[in-house]
């Protein structure tokens, strides 16, 4: 009991110690099977399933709330994707509607508009790898170079804190400062220039949305960068800094290849999430720039389903999409095993 | 100076003087773009309207002082309405998530539970594909969730992300006091409220900061499941009044029809609802960041 505090582990230490001898276990302890252990896959004493039941049930109902709403709001309409092979209309529901085949699919890969919204999707994904997946190691590098404990969290603050704020709120910051009434127009006109429009101005479209994706989340995704930046063993600058190796030397040698598996780690899995680029930024700015440069796939299938009444049309589109990045997290989850990282799961 | 830098190790050199301005002025230049966006809209809402007058727009320099644009939007008109819509949601609905998260998150985090392979497995699966806008927007109007709060709780309330998250951080725990309490005859219930919480607040204020954040933000399901004006929560009152008031774009979705019962269209009305969505998420989160970044982030990395 002496040595119970010593067990607990705080937030702040990624492992727990183990406890110092005395009265304590040690901790591989826990490992051994004492309490559930023997049922472990394959063990052969495996107790009869009412046993394991009586035993477990108030954790199998612990589980029950969540798994349930992942079945009701998760699982279920994921099988109700089956209208994409309808011709779905709300009187007749699911079971009344007409079934069409695969004729949504022809209609959907002969849509000019289908194409462009891929399109520009493709595009701005790649535009955000380009323009935006550097800047966080950046960042971070930047931020780690600073000494002081208290002027880095004043910072780290600060470029966290854009990351908690909606889309609408960004849009509309951006509006402000950068819109045809926004401040930068406002001191354009009064010392006798022309307003400037970037938020309206189609051109100006992937420069913008790239802007307004760094500005939200270019801090906040230096946390990862910072932690493995933490990790790098210390003594590796020293001895370098002894042999001769100069600031930028040491940059290039101990701390980019200290950062490569996070880099590589997270590039794979960006091509995972590629369709993925974001969906109520591009919504919120569709009709100001136009759908031309901005219609995504996720504010195609809306437009499909719920403006034009086209359920089945935008439930299609949906579908397609969904099975495309399904694959690309499968290969792309392929890739990092393959590398030797972890990916997002991992077979057992 | 001396204080400032007085954590540099004794082998790394002085960077030059012309480096460390750099530097500075890079740091000096990324806080600006952050902050003073935000300090312009503050002023704004803060400002009178001679101020705003004078400036021509956006207030960057403070002339006077002014709350009226406050007293306006909390009246008891459209933004108090939808404030208090928000305030709900985000409550009841960071209260459902986090005691399902954690029921759960400690429920499979016993190794060897009878399913808790299967179930876990029912977890992540959701990771790899999402159910598609249009078949759960279909489910939610089949269950008759259009236009109830319940809709922008419901279908989100479970994070699988967090959930994983929260379920790393139980397994780590030292099991043996979980244990020793079974032996003593304790229930899981009892376990998981009076020994595993106790050890847990961090990662719990971290996830119910995510959740929190989650529900304040919420704009996309409420386009979806709300058509009914009066149960707009804040984020669309931001877009209709802010956003497209400076646009003058209107969305076929949303009728506006409410527009002509607000109070004249002010800049500083809108810098103030502009304020009021901002302020919850920039009180709250400073409050929970240490527990982040000291702990589930780097933890997760090594762990």
């Amino acid at each position: 009991m002496t040595d119970r505090s010593d067990t607990v582990p705080e937030l702040a230490r990624p492992t727990p110690p183990a406890p110092s001898g005395g009265g304590g276990r040690p901790r591989a302890a826990r490992r051994i099977p004492d309490h559930r252990g023997d049922r472990r896959p394959g063990g052969r004493n495996r107790r009869p399933f009412l046993a394991r039941l009586r035993r477990d049930w108030q954790l199998l109902l612990m589980t029950l709330p969540a798994v349930g709403l992942l079945a009701v709001f998760h699982y279920t309409p994921t099988l109700g994707n089956i209208i994409a092979f309808q011709e779905y209309n709300p009187w007749d529901g699911l079971v009344g509607s007409p079934w069409v085949g695969f004729a949504q699919f022809e209609r959907l890969f002969t849509d000019a508009r289908f194409w462009s919204a891929a399109g520009n999707t493709l595009l701005i994904a790649a535009v955000q790898l380009v323009f935006f997946f550097p800047v966080p190691i950046a960042l971070a590098i930047l931020l780690d170079s600073v000494l002081s404990p208290r002027l880095r969290l004043v910072l780290q603050s600060i470029v966290y804190m854009p990351h908690f704020f909606s889309w609408v709120l960004v849009v509309t910051l951006f509006q402000q400062i950068l819109g045809g009434a926004g401040l930068l127009s406002q001191l354009l006109r009064q010392n006798g220039y022309e307003a400037l429009d970037v938020m309206t101005n189609p051109d100006a479209f992937l420069f913008v949305v790239t802007s307004q994706l760094v500005w939200k989340d270019a801090g906040w995704g230096t946390i990862i960068f910072l932690a493995a930046l933490a990790a790098i063993n210390q003594n590796l600058y020293e001895s370098a800094a002894v042999d001769g190796a100069g600031r930028w030397r040491r940059m290039w040698h101990i701390t980019l290849p200290g950062l490569r598996p996070v880099i590589v780690l997270l590039l794979i899995l960006k091509l995972g999430d590629i369709l993925n680029v974001g969906f109520e930024q591009f919504y919120l700015q569709r009709d100001a720039y136009g759908a031309n440069v901005s219609e995504v796939l996720d504010t195609f299938v809306y437009h499909q389903a719920l403006v034009t009444g086209n359920y089945s049309a935008g439930a299609v589109a949906g579908l397609v999409k969904g099975l495309v990045g399904l694959v690309l997290i499968l290969v792309a989850n392929k890739m990092a095993h393959v590398m030797g990282e972890n990916g997002i799961y991992r077979r057992a | 100076m001396s204080t400032l830098f007085s954590d540099r190790p004794v082998w790394a050199e002085r960077p030059s003087l012309p480096a460390r301005a750099a530097k500075n002025t890079a740091l000096a230049a990324i806080a600006a773009v952050i902050v003073f966006p935000l300090y312009v809209v503050v002023l704004t809402s803060l400002s009178p309207a001679s101020a705003v007058n004078e400036a021509g727009g956006l207030v960057m320099v403070p002339r006077g002082i002014s709350f009226r644009a406050y007293a306006d939007l909390f009246s008891g008109g459209v933004v108090t309405r939808s404030v208090l819509v928000s305030l709900g949601v985000t409550a009841v609905g960071t209260a459902v998530s986090l005691v399902a998260t954690i029921l759960a998150a400690y429920g499979l985090s016993q190794p060897g539970s009878l399913w808790h392979r299967p179930l876990l497995f029912t977890v992540l699966l959701t990771f790899l594909f999402a159910p598609g806008m249009i078949p759960l927007y279909l489910l939610v109007s089949n269950v008759g969730l259009i236009d109830s709060y319940w809709s922008l709780i419901l279908p989100t309330a479970v994070n699988a992300f967090n959930l994983v998250v929260m379920r790393a951080f139980f397994m780590n725990l030292p099991g043996e006091i979980a244990d020793s309490a079974r032996v003593d005859g304790a229930s899981e219930w009892t376990i998981l409220t009076r020994l595993v919480l106790p050890m847990s607040k961090g990662v719990t204020a971290v996830i119910g900061l995510f959740y929190a954040v989650g529900y304040w933000n919420a704009f996309f399901n409420a386009i979806l499941y709300i058509n009914d004006n009066a149960k707009w929560p804040l984020q669309l009152v931001l877009r209709q009044y802010v956003q497209q008031g400076q646009q003058l774009s209107s969305n076929s979705v949303i009728g506006d029809a409410v527009q002509g019962t607000a109070s004249a269209p002010n800049l500083a009305i809108q810098m103030a609802i502009v304020v009021v969505a901002l302020v919850p998420v920039t009180v709250v989160y400073p409050l929970v960041q240490k527990h982040f970044t000291k702990g589930v982030i780097i933890g997760a990395v090594k762990g």
